[in-house]
């Protein structure tokens, strides 16, 4: 099996997988749906008494928060997506036809990365019409994109392994559900010094705070110190282990 | 190639205490069509997975036109194709997009004038630009089995290609898998309907209780009853016959040109 067979195999699945997504595209909206009324309650509703000053500038502490609950419920459809190819016979008839195997799954990963993303901008559109500003050079908001990617990659590898190892549809898509809850409590929504003792703890110690803090500080055009660090630590720590247990139960689903 | 398409030498394969195969053996000739008969759960299914590479087996071997599925398993597939047991069509594509996409797979020479010969052949050219979601069940096989063909495999395995189709899309069935017979090409096929065996195969092989009991043609088989003896009964017609007069689907859908 050559390299362009890998790559041919895997351009042709994800146009297939992307079609889906063309011809269903309340996917992609109804993943900004829910982070969007988020913004919308927490700026207009609660915001107003958890930070003094502009509706404005809380749209902007919020944002990173936001758009990593996105993606959260964004990779859901992806475990659905893989559930449904397993359950319809699709992926069993690719394993017996001579293609890269890895195709299977890497199809439905880029097609993650493009939805999400696309859903990550609808949300940040809606963000700039309440109020959100950013002075953060092109060179940062590369970063923003990078960071975003990296995590979106971490959680759709998740999903992969929720997808493969689902007996109901359900299932599949129920893994999300603590991820979409981990921002809550982090620093995305109120600073983490506001927590009582053992719960600051988890928050400070726990991956969300330091991708917000990061992306925060990046749009800020502040320094990022030391978050980036801990953050990239935690995505892609997380992102191996994920892969590979997807890649084992994939293996185990096919031999 | 001089041995046989398949050749299967005691295999065995258990999902837990279930021994579902226990020591298989069985040769399909090239350019033959051999039906593998049995009850629900006999192990059929399990049988097509291991020679699709989706399955190991755990003794015995087993090898498709001359590659053992365990040490060269893309070689067979290279050589086989798999239409399963429900049909695996992507619903949110259309007829000629499903195909397409696996005439890509396979790296054949202009996928889109693949799709629309297949398209032709299978009676779909007006039913190609809608999804394949809105398909009947006949004609959601017959995409099925015309997906399988892409590459021209020359062995195809269809695992209970008629279970659940009224019986026009059985008939439509059982007229391609003639026509596939007629193009040389080898087929393996599993059926718990006996009359779909006695029509299709040349050769029967029954599979019962995870072995072979029997394999030879529809003559020698019935070599092994007492001779028939004549009786006179009054014929009348199954309501089969009737249905089918009655729907006017005893003949070929216009224009398929059965070579």
């Amino acid at each position: 099996m050559s390299t362009t067979h890998v790559v041919d195999d895997t351009v042709a699945l994800t146009g297939r997988s992307l079609r889906h997504i063309l011809r269903s595209p309340d996917t992609i909206v109804t993943t900004a749906v829910t982070p969007i009324a988020l913004m919308l309650l927490f700026t207009y509703v609660f915001g107003g008494a958890i930070q003094d000053g502009p509706t404005s500038a809380y749209v902007d502490y919020l944002l990173p928060g936001i758009l990593l609950i996105t993606v959260a419920s964004g990779v859901a459809y992806t475990a659905y997506r893989l559930f449904l190819d397993l359950q319809g016979g699709i992926v069993e008839r690719l394993q017996s036809m001579p293609i890269a195997r890895p195709s299977v799954l890497w199809a439905h990963v880029l097609t993650s990365l493009a939805a999400n993303l696309t859903s990550v901008v609808l949300v940040i559109g809606v963000a700039l019409l309440m109020g959100f500003r950013s002075g953060a050079s092109v060179a940062a908001w590369l970063s923003i994109l990078g960071v975003v990617l990296l995590f979106t990659l971490t959680l759709t590898w998740i999903a992969v392994l929720a997808g493969l190892s689902a007996q109901t549809v359900d299932g599949a898509s129920g893994f999300s559900y603590p991820l979409i809850f981990l921002p809550f409590i982090s620093s995305a929504f109120v600073p983490t010094s506001s927590m009582p003792g053992p719960v600051a703890w988890f928050a400070e110690h726990q991956p969300v705070t330091a991708v917000v803090d990061t992306i925060r500080a990046l749009l800020a055009g502040q320094p990022v110190g030391s978050a980036i660090w801990v953050a990239l630590a935690w995505l892609v720590g997380v992102l191996v282990l994920a892969y590979v247990l997807a890649v084992r139960a994939y293996r185990r689903k096919i031999t | 190639m001089t041995g046989p398409s398949v050749a299967v030498r005691g295999v065995e394969k258990s999902f837990g205490d279930l021994h579902v195969l226990r020591g298989v053996d069985l040769d399909v000739a090239p350019g033959t069509v051999v039906a593998l008969l049995g009850s629900n759960g006999a192990g059929k299914t399990t049988l097509v997975r291991i020679l699709s590479t989706l399955t190991r087996p755990d003794a015995g071997t087993a090898a498709v036109h001359g590659f053992d599925v365990v040490a060269e398993p893309a070689r067979v597939r290279e050589s086989i194709s798999l239409t399963g047991q429900f049909a695996a069509v992507d619903g949110v594509l259309t007829g000629r997009e499903n195909l397409a996409l696996v005439a890509r797979l396979r790296h054949v020479p202009d996928p889109g004038a693949v799709a629309d010969a297949l398209l032709a052949r299978f009676d779909l050219t007006e039913a190609g630009s809608r999804g394949a979601a809105t398909y009947s069940g006949g004609m959601r096989r017959r995409l099925d089995i015309a997906m399988s063909l892409i590459g021209d495999p020359p062995v195809i395995f269809l695992d209970e290609p008629t279970t659940g189709l009224d019986p026009q899309a059985r008939a439509e069935v059982w007229r391609t898998v003639e026509d596939l017979a007629a193009g040389g090409t080898t087929v393996l096929l599993t059926t718990q309907y006996l009359d779909e065996a006695e029509r299709l195969a040349d050769r029967i092989a029954i599979l019962h209780e995870g072995t072979i009991i029997q394999d030879g043609t529809l003559d020698e088989l019935r070599r092994l009853l007492p001779p028939a003896r004549v009786e006179y009964v009054e014929k009348q017609p199954t309501l089969e016959d009737v249905f089918l007069a009655l729907v006017g689907a005893g003949d070929p859908p216009a224009g398929k040109d059965p070579r």
